[in-house]
């Protein structure tokens, strides 16, 4: 047979064998294979896909993690700063009022001692008086037990009428 | 690292042996030359035909011939399917099938029919007239040895791809196991190297199928036709009309799958008016390049895998032009020279099988490309 003439022969029998191989690799091989592994790299860009987007969540959720702790701070540090104001507040309020009670207990004490002392005085007054006028009856019993005196002290009454 | 070198040495010893094989059975013929030639020593002294041996090793023939012993030939019957235009010289039949053997080897004639030994139709079945002149070849559509060869490839591309498959259904989106591992790399690289930049993201799935069917039949039967025992060892790509058949696919699938851009490109290219009026110079030239391209595969794969097994046989067959010019000896300290010669062929064959793989399918790949594409 000659070396680079084609052999008809040998060209029927490879048309129709290389059509069947064709037809039978195409639907019961490749098209499996080829779909595996399109289907593994699809799962495998996914995977990869959902992890990289799995890392942004991470990384989204550390910084909300770090804006929920700064905003907790801040919120402490508020509280803390009203906390102190309302005590100094209360303790400024209860220092006024303390003051205010020794002041009125302080004021009532004095109105009592005055009170007190007007009692006292008018007290003592009475029993000068009432002293006064015994020792004046005293004076005058003894004075007057002499007819002559009484008489001198009518006169000098008198006088002192006239004069007026 | 310790695997890979693991298997290089495997296939080195493969090589190794298949070469040995190789180098039994035509150990074997160079004793057959030798012993026809005593018995026709009478007559006149017979050369080892170097020529003779190597195309015989090379070519199509109609019988699968594995060795010879003395007289004695041993080799596979193939079927034999003739058509012929002259009934009454066969019994009366136009339509024949029977096996090669009834040939006894080229030497009888069966039938009417006989291998014809002459000039004008060396090697191919002829019919023969009542007085035993031939008049001419039948129509021949026997299962050749390279048809043969074909369908052994063919189970074992089958068997390959089927295992594939299956591991690949049960494995779906998991990693690749066992055969897979072998092959999803090759099917890899044809679709991301070979498909995706010659044929363009969008349309190289459609003809994924043909482009991986294509490759893999032709590693498959050049590195078949590297292995020198039955039922590989059978010169398939290196036969034209089998490059032929797949060079005519690639034409066909190109032509159908072309577009109007493709198409004005060929019969109205862009350039100067006076290369297309009076005389259209470039469509002409257009048009015998959409013939051109797939003869240049036919040729280039054929050239290519017929020069390896050619080169291999030229340097076993220098041991028996050594041992019949100066004596069994000197053939006898010729041939570890020969043998290393072919090992390092043989070794530059199965690169060139892949390469050659390679290139008909990326030059497929890119006529589909020129077809499919829409703009420059």
């Amino acid at each position: 047979m000659g070396l680079v003439m084609p052999n008809p022969g040998t060209i029927i029998w490879m048309i129709i064998i290389f059509a069947i191989v064709l037809f039978i690799l195409k639907k019961f091989a490749w098209k499996p294979i080829l779909n595996a592994l399109k289907e593994r790299e699809e799962s495998i860009a996914h995977a990869l896909n959902s992890a990289e987007e799995a890392k942004k969540e991470v990384a989204g959720l550390k910084a909300d993690n770090e804006k929920i702790i700064a905003e907790a701070r801040r919120e402490k540090d508020a509280i803390l700063k009203e906390a102190k104001e309302l005590k100094d507040k209360i303790v400024a309020e209860a220092k006024e009022k303390a003051a205010q009670e020794a002041q009125k207990t302080i004021d009532e004490a004095r109105q009592q001692i005055d009170a007190e002392k007007t009692a006292a005085i008018n007290t003592i007054k009475k029993q000068v008086a009432e002293l006064s006028v015994m020792i004046a009856e005293k004076v005058i019993r003894k004075e007057l037990a002499e007819k002559g005196e009484q008489e001198k002290m009518v006169d000098g009454l008198i006088d002192d009428i006239k004069l007026n | 690292m310790l695997k890979l070198s693991k298997s290089y040495v495997i296939t080195v010893a493969f090589l190794l042996f298949s070469f040995s094989a190789l180098f039994a059975q035509h150990t074997n013929e160079g004793e057959h030359a030798q012993a026809s030639e005593s018995h026709a020593a009478a007559s006149h002294e017979e050369a080892f035909s170097a020529g003779d041996f190597v195309i015989d090793h090379v070519s199509d023939s109609y019988d699968w011939h594995i060795t010879s012993w003395g007289e004695t030939h041993v080799s596979i019957p193939l079927p034999i399917i003739l058509y012929s235009k002259h009934p009454e010289l066969h019994d009366g039949k136009a339509f024949h099938v029977f096996m090669s053997s009834k040939f006894h080897h080229g030497h009888d004639a069966y039938k009417g029919f006989k291998i014809s030994q002459s000039e004008d139709f060396k090697g191919k079945i002829v019919e023969l007239d009542a007085n035993g002149h031939e008049i001419g070849k039948p129509i021949d559509v026997s299962i050749t040895k390279a048809i043969a060869g074909v369908l052994a490839s063919v189970v074992i591309l089958f068997w390959l791809l089927f295992s594939m498959a299956r591991s690949a259904k049960r494995n779906k989106g998991r990693a690749p196991r066992g055969v897979q591992n072998l092959l999803e790399p090759i099917i890899l690289f044809i679709r991301d190297e070979v498909a995706k930049p010659a044929i363009g993201e969008h349309k190289y799935e459609k003809f994924m199928p043909f482009l991986l069917s294509l490759f893999f039949f032709i590693l498959i039967n050049n590195f078949m036709g590297l292995i020198p025992i039955v039922p590989f060892g059978a010169n398939v790509t290196g036969n034209i009309s089998v490059t032929m058949v797949l060079a005519l696919f690639t034409f066909f699938v190109t032509t159908i799958n072309g577009n109007k851009h493709y198409w004005k490109e060929i019969y109205n290219p862009d350039v100067p008016w006076w290369l297309k009026f009076p005389i259209p110079l470039m469509p002409i030239v257009e048009l015998s390049g959409v013939i051109t391209k797939p003869f240049v595969l036919m040729v280039r794969l054929f050239a290519n895998m017929m020069a390896g097994h050619l080169i291999v046989m030229v340097f076993i067959s220098l041991i028996f032009v050594f041992g019949s010019l100066f004596g069994p000896a000197v053939g006898l300290g010729a041939s570890p020279v020969s043998i290393v010669f072919s090992v390092f062929i043989l070794l530059l064959d199965v690169l060139v099988s892949f390469i050659q793989a390679y290139v008909f399918t990326l030059l497929s790949a890119l006529y589909f490309g020129m077809a499919t594409s829409d703009h420059h």
